[in-house]
């Protein structure tokens, strides 16, 4: 986002440089084109209808779903998961991220033990969460929280360790130690790099939570996509899949929303 | 304004263990600073004038002898020191304004700091600017926003480690007067860092040349020549400056003194013309 406005800064002055409201409307030309692409191939024969129904049908699908009142429950019941686990899932991490980051102790005591942890792959954890959590909301929470919690971990961690040691050594001089001296400066030095991290942390709980729908599910977007693959019904898996496109965009906007407001007011 | 301190080092010596090696870098040190008083250090590059001042302002600890402000032994960071480093190292975010706020002594709040603050961006001329962002200032005027935070810190000794020397000529000449004025008002003692010996010349009321010991008022060019790696730095000249301070840039009895420090710090000014 701030990539874009300092071009469009720098290119002002040349000729006739695009808007800002120019350049966001750019990121509408592909999703438009995908579209025509995919009505283009739906409608040639080149897939069957079962393999690829047409943009109108996925739209009716999402209709009926609408009518019978089951969408807003499946959207409802997923978004609910993911920001529960990632408000646990990001917490914990900038707990820890942020204990690692500042003392080597615990960066020596804890790091090797997190990135071992952190290696295992997603869906390993399914079973086990199963089998200690049950089959209600808990295990896919939890699945979630272990999905936000990594990227926000390693990118707290990682910012706090390489806050530039002038502006620490600022701190000091001015009196500030302890908790003043992270406050002061440390935190607000590894800010930007937090932001981005929670984003990343956001975006791997939507992952981990179709993981967790997928497998264990009686409700939500993964639930609907393995069911819709169960039925045959292959409009409302693409909707799904739409659907869970458009969720992820629009949580991760709003940290961007969020990561921008801090920028400009940093300026 | 707080009192100015006096600022005593009394057989100071610092030594850092590199990769496991010894490495002495100032052997006792003796220097006594009276309060008010303006104090430029000189030396090659190296010869550990940083970690003097390091050591004054508590950011790190001698390990031979003492360090006292006003005859209290420093320990840890120095609420009576102050420090300007060579670059402004202001906090990219926040405003100039807080940024001069940061210097403020603990528990002055509201408005009283709101007054401080302002009092001392208006001395060093940025009051135009409280609310800008380091980033929109050019590097003399982040220096100078760095002056006034450590101002603000109302410190009876300021500690300045080559201030200006990232500053272009003419802005360096400026800045020079600024902190004489400065110091003239508040009266504060002040040690200052510096590689440039008009600078010294122009604002000390005396200069302390650091060098290696061994081979001490040998004649020119044997500064920087047989250094003795083990044995540290020392003082190896302690020069009152003649003349009350701000003194005339083109004063011709600074000119000797000018010409006999350089020849201290190894530079042949014998085969240069001299302005
Ligand atoms: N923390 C440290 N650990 C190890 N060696 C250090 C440390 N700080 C300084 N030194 C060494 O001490 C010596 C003196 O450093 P110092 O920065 O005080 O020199 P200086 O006189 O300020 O030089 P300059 O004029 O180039 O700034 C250098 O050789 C440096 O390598
Ligand atoms: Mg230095």
């Amino acid at each position: 986002m701030s990539l874009t406005e300092e071009r469009t800064a720098t290119a002002a002055p040349q000729k006739s440089a695009p808007s800002r409201v120019g350049l966001r409307a750019i990121g509408v030309v592909l999703p438009l084109l995908l579209l025509g692409v995919w009505q283009l191939l739906a409608t040639a024969g080149v897939y069957s209808p079962a393999q690829l129904p047409p943009p109108a049908e996925v739209a009716s699908a999402f209709g009926d779903l609408v009518a019978r009142g089951e969408l807003w429950h499946h959207i409802a019941i997923s978004t609910q998961r993911v920001l529960i686990g990632f408000a646990a899932g990001a917490a914990l991490g900038l707990a820890l991220g942020g204990l690692v980051g500042l003392s080597r102790t615990a960066n020596a005591a804890l790091s090797p033990t997190v990135q071992a942890i952190r290696a295992v792959p997603s869906l390993a954890w399914v079973p086990l969460l199963l089998l200690w959590l049950g089959v209600g909301e808990t295990p896919k929470i939890v699945l979630v929280a272990i999905g936000a919690f990594f990227p926000v971990y390693t990118t707290v961690s990682a910012a706090l360790s390489h806050v530039d040691p002038h502006l620490t050594e600022v701190g000091r001089a001015y009196g500030r130690s302890g908790l003043p001296l992270v406050a002061t400066i440390l935190f607000p030095a590894a800010t930007p790099a937090i932001l981005s991290g929670l984003r990343l942390g956001l975006a791997q709980g939507w992952l981990f939570l179709v993981a967790a729908e997928l497998i264990a599910s009686s409700m939500g977007l993964g639930f609907l996509l393995i069911d819709s693959q169960n039925t045959g019904r292959t409009d409302v898996m693409l909707l799904a899949i739409v659907l869970l496109a458009a969720l992820g965009k629009l949580t991760d906007t709003f940290l961007g929303f969020a990561e921008t407001r801090l920028q400009t007011a940093r300026r | 304004m707080r009192e100015p301190a006096g600022l005593e080092f009394s057989g100071v010596g610092r030594a850092f263990a590199v990769a496991g090696r010894h490495r002495q870098v100032l052997t006792g040190i003796d220097l006594t600073v009276a309060p008010g008083e303006v104090i430029a250090l000189l030396g090659p590059s190296g010869c550990g004038k940083s970690t003097l001042l390091r050591l004054a302002a508590g950011l790190d600890a001698p390990s031979a002898g003492t360090v006292s402000v006003d005859g209290r032994p420093v320990r840890g960071i120095e609420p009576r020191c102050a420090v300007v480093f060579q670059e402004p190292r202001l906090l990219p975010w926040r405003t100039l304004f807080r940024n001069v706020a940061y210097g403020l002594p603990r528990g002055v709040t509201g408005e009283p700091a709101r007054q401080e603050v302002e009092h001392w961006l208006r001395v060093v001329g940025l009051d135009a600017f409280a609310q800008h962002r380091p980033r929109q200032l050019s590097g003399g005027m982040a220096q100078r926003a760095a002056l006034a935070r450590a101002l603000a810190r109302r410190p009876g000794v300021l500690l300045l480690d080559e201030p200006f020397a990232a500053l272009d000529a003419l802005t360096r000449l400026r800045m020079q007067d600024l902190l004489a004025e400065v110091q003239r008002e508040a009266g504060t003692t002040v040690l200052l860092v510096t590689h440039d010996a008009d600078e010294a010349l122009h604002l000390a009321d005396r200069i302390v040349l650091l060098g290696s010991g061994s081979d001490a008022g040998s004649g020119p060019g044997s500064g920087s020549g047989s250094d003795d790696p083990e044995a540290g730095s020392v003082v190896r000249l302690v020069l009152p400056i003649p003349g009350a301070r701000p003194r005339d840039r083109g004063d011709t009895t600074l000119a000797e003194l000018r010409a006999s420090l350089l020849s201290e710090l190894g530079v042949n000014v014998h085969g240069r013309i001299q302005a």
